[in-house]
């Protein structure tokens, strides 16, 4: 109950905020946020570290991008398909990744992220380092047209729902607990009977189907797909965000989504523009040390032991 | 569940209607000028544009007066970061909420590429200062770009041309793996084919290498007459390092295809002393030049490179159009800018075409011996001038917007 009332106030939030805020901005932060909350769903819920997920955010936007400008595909359907080659190059990586735990896991999806990152960077309809610039946003469904910020925002707003909406269902249905128990003690959820490895592959997946989702709707937002969505600090950025905000928590990602994206909005212009990434360092190093659990995580925490 | 929906879809219906009705009104021309300054500030490109591409506008905007059509000019500035997903989504803010009539400054060529495309959509001016592409003014050019300074065309026929006519005929490319790399390459084998040379082979080094040698070896076994580096900045000198540690500089002639006056301060004389490069600008040209360059000097701390240099002159241009028209309307004052020649301390001959492009008189110049040098500044002797019609490759006629 108190959950649901929560998701109301923040839906009431998102709907209300471009009357505040630059609605392009918190497009950006949605896309991120839907992003951050694919990849809790593997680390904060399996277990699974996955490093290299911004292949995933690449290659929907790639994707996506490429159909736009040379096919004349309707947004919605270009959006579909650059999620399903992002689930098909997922469940290439899964298939060869659960095969192995812990670093090795996350190293395997390093190499095959960077494999990714070089066939972009070396592939001619990519246009290398300019990326792919001029991507139309067109008109969902051929009829409302896209062009307006506005109606951009609350198309993405639509679409991270529905994203959001997919996690939650997963993290709480049967298959969300044997994930959670495949998290807790691996070994107990083997002798127990359950496939393990292939449990965790339907959740890499899931995840990085969603993480291309999140890919498709940025190169709408913001006209175009480039290198940065699938180099490896994009992955990073995306552990970052999670850890900020809260990994395991269904609403962290999303917070940590909205402070990354809005530190690096907002000083990118002021005085600090040079010492950015030191800043960023700076905030997950204190974030690390101190409250492990991430903001979320951390209130949660304050909740549980004063209420 | 139930709930959440249907209150989730009215909303969004509600919240698309009310959008697509009252806020489609488009932002027009406000009177005030307003000026973006977006540059790589902590990055590979920090030196040669950065800090210095503000203080430069700022100059230009000091030295007009401050003021235009009876407001104050405002300036706003940020970091880039070198990605086009950030420099596009800070341009977008910027004249969509925040009335910026043009976006100046600009380095890296998908940096420029993507501010282009958010200014073409809202009709506002690009002053690219700082890329090197020459797709701004050919298979991407549009009517409100505008392309100071220089370009790979005006670095190949500047560089290249020369060597080829006096006899080095088979060339060799160190090339910088990325789309300026590949298009700096390109336009230089263009130009050496048509003068009679060759290109023997190549080779593509990753953006970032270190470690030239295995590079520089496979230009010592080709045999080739000159060794073409067609990279920028740290590239450029790293890879200069290593070819002066296998004794490539005593064999073959090493062409640097884009080198920006801090590259050169930061090369050791010994290895660099009699490398010839192309450059738009020279602090140490002559008074007017020598003038402006102490000014900028004093305020940045450092000699300007040309982009410093040409964001000034780019800003001047601009803002006198702007004065002549008496709007900040881009169509008139663009119009404007395309009618008056540019002239200042950077602008030599100087005309901006149909297409965007600023051509200019060029200089062709080598780097001074350690002996030579009377201060740390001094670092080129100026070979000969370039004239703007032969640094730059004639108009498009599809790229016409005059």
């Amino acid at each position: 109950m108190n959950n649901l009332k929560l998701n109301i106030l923040l839906l009431i939030i998102a709907v209300i905020a471009p009357a505040v805020f630059y609605p392009v901005f918190l497009a950006k932060i949605l896309c991120f946020a839907l992003f951050a909350c694919a990849f809790n769903l593997l680390l904060g819920y399996a277990g699974l570290l996955s490093f290299g997920h911004a292949a995933f955010l690449g290659t929907g936007g790639y994707v996506t991008g490429y159909l736009m400008i040379n096919t004349g595909l309707s947004p919605e359907i270009a959006i579909i398909l650059g999620m399903v080659a992002g689930g098909i190059l997922g469940a290439i990586f899964g298939k060869l990744a659960v095969k192995r735990e812990g670093i090795y896991f996350a190293m395997v999806t390093l190499a095959l992220a960077q494999l990714v990152f070089f066939f972009y960077l070396q592939a001619p309809f990519t246009n290398g380092e300019d990326g792919l610039q001029g991507v139309p946003r067109g008109a969902i469904f051929g009829l409302i047209d896209l062009s307006n910020n506005y109606t951009m925002y609350y198309f993405v707003l639509a679409i991270f729902i529905l994203g959001y909406w997919i996690i939650n269902r997963t993290v709480h249905s049967p298959f969300g607990q044997v994930l959670k128990a495949i998290r807790e003690n691996e070994d107990r959820a083997i002798s127990l009977g359950y496939e393990v490895n292939r449990y965790k592959w339907v959740a890499f997946i899931i995840s990085a189907a969603l993480a291309s989702l999140a890919g498709s709707t940025k190169a709408l937002v913001f006209n175009l797909a480039s290198l940065t969505d699938v180099h490896w600090h994009m992955s990073g950025e995306v552990i970052l965000m999670t850890l900020v905000g809260g990994v395991g928590t269904i609403l962290g990602p999303i917070l940590g989504a909205g402070i990354v994206v809005s530190m690096q909005n907002y000083l990118s212009g002021g005085e600090l523009g040079n010492y950015i990434h030191i800043i960023m360092g700076f905030v997950f190093v204190v974030c690390v040390l101190s409250f492990r659990s991430g903001i979320v995580g951390q209130l949660l925490k304050f909740k549980r032991n004063n209420f | 569940m139930k709930t959440i929906k249907t209150s989730l879809l009215t909303k969004i219906a509600y919240g698309v209607m009310s959008a697509s009705l009252s806020l489609n009104v488009l932002a027009a021309s406000d009177g005030k000028v307003k000026i973006g300054v977006l540059a790589d500030m902590g990055g590979t490109y920090a030196d040669i544009c950065g800090k210095g591409c503000v203080t430069a506008t700022e100059m230009a905007i000091e030295d007009f007066g401050g003021e235009v059509l009876g407001k104050k000019i405002e300036l706003v500035s940020a970091d880039s970061q070198l990605k086009p997903d950030i420099a596009s989504s800070i341009a977008r803010k910027w004249v969509e909420s925040e009335d910026v009539d043009t976006i100046g400054g600009l380095v890296s060529s998908a940096v420029s590429g993507a501010v282009s495309k958010v200014n073409l959509d809202n009709k506002k001016i690009t002053l690219i200062s700082g890329s090197a592409s020459n797709s701004f003014t050919t298979d991407a050019c549009n009517a409100y770009n505008v392309h100071w300074t220089y370009n790979v065309e005006a670095m190949a026929n500047g560089t290249v041309k020369p060597m080829v006519e006096s006899g080095k005929k088979n060339w060799f490319f160190i090339t910088a793996d990325y789309s300026f790399g590949h298009s700096l390459e390109s336009v230089a084998t263009t130009v050496i084919t048509e003068k009679g040379g060759k290109v023997v082979g190549g080779v593509r080094a990753p953006l970032g290498t270190t470690d030239f040698s295995s590079y520089v070896l496979q230009a010592q076994a080709s045999g080739a007459d000159v060794v073409a580096l067609a990279n920028a900045g740290n590239d450029t000198v790293n890879a200069l390092k290593a070819a002066s540690e296998f004794g490539l500089t005593d064999q073959m002639d090493i062409a640097g295809l884009l080198v920006f006056t801090q590259n050169s301060q930061a090369m050791d004389p010994s290895v660099a002393a009699g490398m010839r490069l192309t450059t738009g600008f020279y602090w140490d040209m002559d008074d007017q030049a020598r003038q402006w360059s102490a000014r900028f000097e004093e305020r940045h701390g450092g000699i300007p490179s040309m982009i410093h240099a040409g964001i000034y002159s780019a800003t001047m241009h601009y803002l006198n159009s702007v004065k002549a028209v008496g709007t900040d309307e881009s169509e008139a004052v663009i119009k404007h800018m395309k009618q008056n020649k540019p002239n200042d301390f950077f602008a030599r001959n100087a005309e901006l075409r149909g297409d965007g492009r600023m051509v200019h008189d060029m200089l062709y110049v080598e780097i001074k011996k350690a002996s030579e040098r009377k201060n740390k500044n001094d670092i080129y002797t100026i070979l000969k001038i370039i004239p703007a019609n032969e640094a730059y490759a004639p108009m498009l006629p599809q790229c016409d917007f005059s």
